[in-house]
């Protein structure tokens, strides 16, 4: 063996034992467990009306979701990037709004907005002088409403970085050959950004398929797969719990096999002297523009301000009317003055420094051996990084609760369900993917030369990887970092699985004072949690130097 | 084939935040003539072309074809031919569909398509590439596609940006021998951006130079080397020495090593006129000079030899103030060696000091 192969090695086998060990082995005990019986479980799975029932309501959610994400993402990348008006620097700076929205904390906005007794819903039937709500927030409706919002940017972020990198030149040429705007945007435009947007369609689709939050609020009675695994593990039903989770892994890894096989055909890299040039709009629709700019902004905003809103509202006081009536700073002050309300916080940012350190530490070394070093296993190391990104919170979680629920150090299975530390390596397996492409992303843009040229000038490795490799990587680190913090903090999927009272995270808290009615405190922790994502985004934009903008999001 | 149209520039000017990139530029291009605009990046010539093409507003100017005025007019509605620095070939179709893309936006039959697409590619010597990928052709090919796909929407005028540019050397002179018999034999009214006077020389009937956006001379290539109208025509077309001297309306005096030396002077083009003052440069091509075996001329020492293949380019110091720049195929004169340095072609050209 080489020396560059034995260092190769020597940092890779502990990254993939970690690896195996904390994502495919508690895969295996799902999938084993599933067939504990034989096919007994999956026989009942079949035959269920029940299971039945919630895996094609996962599936029409997931469809409705990307048609519905695409509807709004697609035009709105196209506009703000093709169209210049009064107020689109405002609205391209708010179009992402939705994906800082920590995922529970966006269900009880719209909640807050559009539910039975939500502030628009009031405003509209008293406005129209309506017996009844003019709606009601449940079903499937519902959840595709709410995914649109919160899912909208996916689709937006990659069309827009698609039409970005388009050459402008294409168009200009197409022009030059007699073609109508229309004909370009059919035959040049939108098939050069198919890749882009049928990638992003697909993270919709996958985020969909396991999402948890809004189910589980607006669901009403409706099943979908991520609920019944909650529904069957609470029922005992482990077997069954087992199966759900396998389904829904599978159809979550298919699209992800189906999106890098869309990404590998990403080849249109040309460049050129052209520019991508606005359309100045002229006219009447140059005066409307800014209005329907303003409205949309107010739109988007609108969930952050109603939250503010409600957490400034003196709980129990908020019955009937349109607004909460009476306004006090109480439920903040009582966080302050009460230890035990502070318990969740102090919780929260604990497991999210611990989880994301973690995340650093493995995920650079991952991300250095993926992007520098060839090596056996190399292949393996690809996929274990990006398997958590693919499997729902929810598989994780269950994947977790059923592999470390007993001390067999034989087996390598630990207790760690119903100690504080299970939520942290949940968090770390959920921050995995997220850390480790934003670090390869970095470190492939170094010149690759570099690290040969500063150990060719006699520097250690060690010595080259401190002055050279890791400040290349620093900009994907703190993005990385930022993403699984922020991802952390607000955790509730894996969260509402494994939880215990003593290390409770801020989300089910949050679910908790929502259960009690006591709306404001709900409202009151969410806006903490708002500021506790700003806070991370800034101290990471301080530490690391030029941000980058990274293309993947987490997901519900 | 449309038949090839006269286009006209006149006075077009582009503004870009503070710096004036086409200053008021005239230019006259007859049917079926080969004009190159030539410059040094950054003189305005892209700009002027895209002017022409319509995907740059001039502030002001207009631009003729055939005496219509189209400066208002979109791209697409133009009808012009153009061949993009990188080529801006569809990487999503293949060699066919890109060349056929101007017909398929005219509304042109499928079966028409193919047999012009096919026709156009035998035009450019790529006969029967049709089925392939972008992606598998060479940079000499993308160029060709770039040209048949230019053409097979018959433009009446072609328009060229740096098409050249982006080819190794041998296949660079072989490509414009092949463009320039292309666009003679259809006989067409081309104007094309370089910054390669070679490129300009093979391919072009007329050169225009340019310089901070202005036009400094247009003319053919011969008439700006040998009659340019300023020092900065001079330095941009070939090589040269620049001499001192006084010029009487016939000939130049010039003063090198210690000596006078009348020499047969030709005035600058029409553009500049006559220089005001008798002060003026006195331009001496390398090409216009030898070494004298008989003992006349410019006595000095050679100070460097350059191999420049079928020709040696030779310095020679004849005084404090002038080195002198010759070719020769003579290869027995060596760094250190007195020789002396005659003019061989009269007139020489003159600028203005």
């Amino acid at each position: 063996m080489k020396p560059e192969q034995r260092t190769s090695w020597a940092l890779a086998a502990p990254v993939l034992a970690l690896l195996l060990w904390c994502v495919v082995y508690p895969n295996i005990t799902i999938i084993a467990g599933s067939f504990a019986h034989g096919l007994g479980y999956w026989r009942e799975f079949a035959h269920s009306p029940s299971d039945r029932e919630a895996l094609t309501t996962t599936l029409e959610v997931a469809f409705g979701s990307v048609i519905a994400a695409t509807a709004v993402g697609l035009p709105l990348a196209f506009i703000l990037s093709r169209v210049e008006f009064r107020g689109r620097r405002l609205l391209q700076a708010m179009a992402t709004l939705p994906a800082a929205l920590p995922p529970l904390v966006g269900v009880i906005a719209f909640l807050f907005l559009y539910g039975e007794s939500g502030v628009i819903t009031r405003a509209v039937q008293r406005g129209l002088h309506l017996p009844e709500p003019p709606w009601r927030l449940t079903g499937v409706w519902a959840i595709i409403f709410v995914h649109a919002y919160t899912m909208y940017v996916y689709v937006f972020l990659f069309v827009s970085a698609g039409l970005e990198r388009l050459d402008g030149t294409l168009d200009e040429a197409a022009a030059g050959l007699g073609a109508s705007t229309q004909f370009r945007l059919r035959k040049v435009t939108l098939p050069l950004v198919t890749p882009a947007l049928a990638g992003s369609m697909l993270l919709v689709f996958m985020s969909a398929l396991g999402s948890f939050s809004a189910p589980y609020i607006f669901g009403g009675g409706l099943r979908v797969l991520s609920t019944q695994v909650v529904a069957s593990k609470l029922n005992g039903a482990m077997g069954m719990a087992y199966v759900e989770t396998t389904v829904m892994a599978i159809a979550a890894v298919g699209a992800l096999l189906l999106l890098r096989w869309f990404e590998r055909r990403r080849t249109y890299a040309l460049s050129g002297k052209g520019s991508n040039t606005r359309i100045t709009l002229r006219g009447p629709l140059a005066r409307m523009a800014p209005l329907l700019a303003a409205a949309l902004v107010f739109v988007l905003i609108l969930p952050h301000a109603m939250i503010v809103l409600v957490a400034f509202a003196r709980d129990g006081t908020w019955t009937t009317q349109v607004l909460p009536p009476q306004y006090t700073l109480e439920n903040f002050t009582r966080m302050a003055r009460d230890p035990q309300l502070w318990i969740p916080v102090r919780n929260s940012l604990w497991m999210t420094v611990l989880a994301t350190i973690a995340n650093i530490v493995v995920c650079f070394v991952a991300a250095y051996l993926l992007v520098r070093r060839r090596f056996v296993g190399r292949g393996l190391l690809q996929l274990l990084v990006v398997l958590p990104w693919a499997i729902p919170a929810t598989a994780i979680a269950i994947g977790l609760a059923s592999t470390f629920d007993r001390n067999a150090p034989a087996q390598l299975r630990f207790l760690l369900v119903g100690t504080f530390w299970i939520l942290p390596l949940a968090y770390f397996v959920r921050g995995i993917p997220l850390v480790t492409s934003a670090v390869e992303g970095s470190l492939r843009q170094m010149d690759p030369s570099l690290e040969d040229a500063a150990r060719g000038l006699g520097a250690s490795w060690w010595l080259a990887m401190r002055r050279v490799v890791i400040p290349a990587a620093r900009p994907g680190l703190a993005a990385g970092a930022t993403l699984a913090a922020i991802t952390a903090v607000g955790e509730f999927v894996a969260s509402i699985v494994l939880y215990t009272h003593a290390n409770r995270p801020i989300s089910m808290e949050i679910l908790a004072q929502l259960r009690n009615l006591s709306f404001g405190t709900a409202a009151a922790y969410s806006v903490l949690l708002i500021l506790l994502v700003l806070l991370i985004s800034v101290a990471a934009r301080l530490l690391g130097g030029r941000a980058e903008r990274v293309e993947t999001i987490p997901t519900a | 084939m449309a038949s090839a149209a006269r286009l006209s520039l006149d006075k077009l000017t582009r503004r870009f935040q503070d710096k004036l990139a086409v200053d008021a530029l005239s230019l006259e291009i007859a049917s079926g003539e080969l004009v190159a605009l030539m410059g040094a990046s950054g003189s305005g010539k892209t700009t002027t072309l895209r002017m022409v093409a319509g995907y740059e507003p001039p502030d002001s100017g207009r631009v003729w074809l055939e005496g219509k005025d189209i400066t208002t007019r979109a791209p697409r509605d133009r009808g012009f031919g153009m061949v993009f620095q990188h080529y801006a070939l569809f990487p999503h179709m293949t060699v066919g569909q890109n060349v056929a893309f101007g017909l398929e936006a005219r509304g042109v039959s499928k079966s028409e398509r193919g047999a012009r697409a096919a026709s156009a590619l035998a035009n450019v010597g790529l006969d029967g590439a049709s089925p392939r990928a972008i992606q598998s052709l060479s940079g000499g090919e993308q160029q060709r596609v770039a040209l048949a796909r230019a053409l097979v929407i018959e433009p009446p005028v072609l328009l060229l940006d740096e098409p050249l540019s982006n080819l190794d050397p041998n296949l660079r002179r072989s490509t414009r021998n092949e463009l320039r018999a292309t666009l003679r034999r259809l006989h067409l009214t081309a104007l094309f951006v370089t910054h390669d006077q070679e490129d300009a020389f093979a391919v072009a009937d007329r050169v225009a130079l340019m310089e901070n956006g202005r036009l400094l001379q247009v003319g053919a290539p011969e008439e700006l080397h040998d009659h340019p109208v300023s020092r900065a025509v001079a330095e941009f077309i070939g090589r040269a020495t620049f001499v001192p001297g006084a010029y009487d309306g016939q000939t130049v005096v010039v003063h090198i090593a210690g000596a006078a030396t009348s020499l047969a002077a030709r005035a600058p083009g029409r553009a500049a006129g006559t220089p005001a003052s008798r002060d003026v440069l006195a331009v001496l091509r390398p090409d216009a000079l030898a070494f004298a075996t008989d003992g006349s001329g410019w006595a000095g020492v050679v100070t460097d030899r350059r191999f420049a293949g079928a020709q040696l380019v030779y310095r020679v110091r004849a005084d404090e103030r002038t080195e002198i720049e010759l070719q020769s195929t003579d290869r027995n004169v060596h760094e250190g060696d007195k020789v002396s340095v005659r003019v061989v072609r009269e007139p020489v050209p003159v600028v203005a000091a």
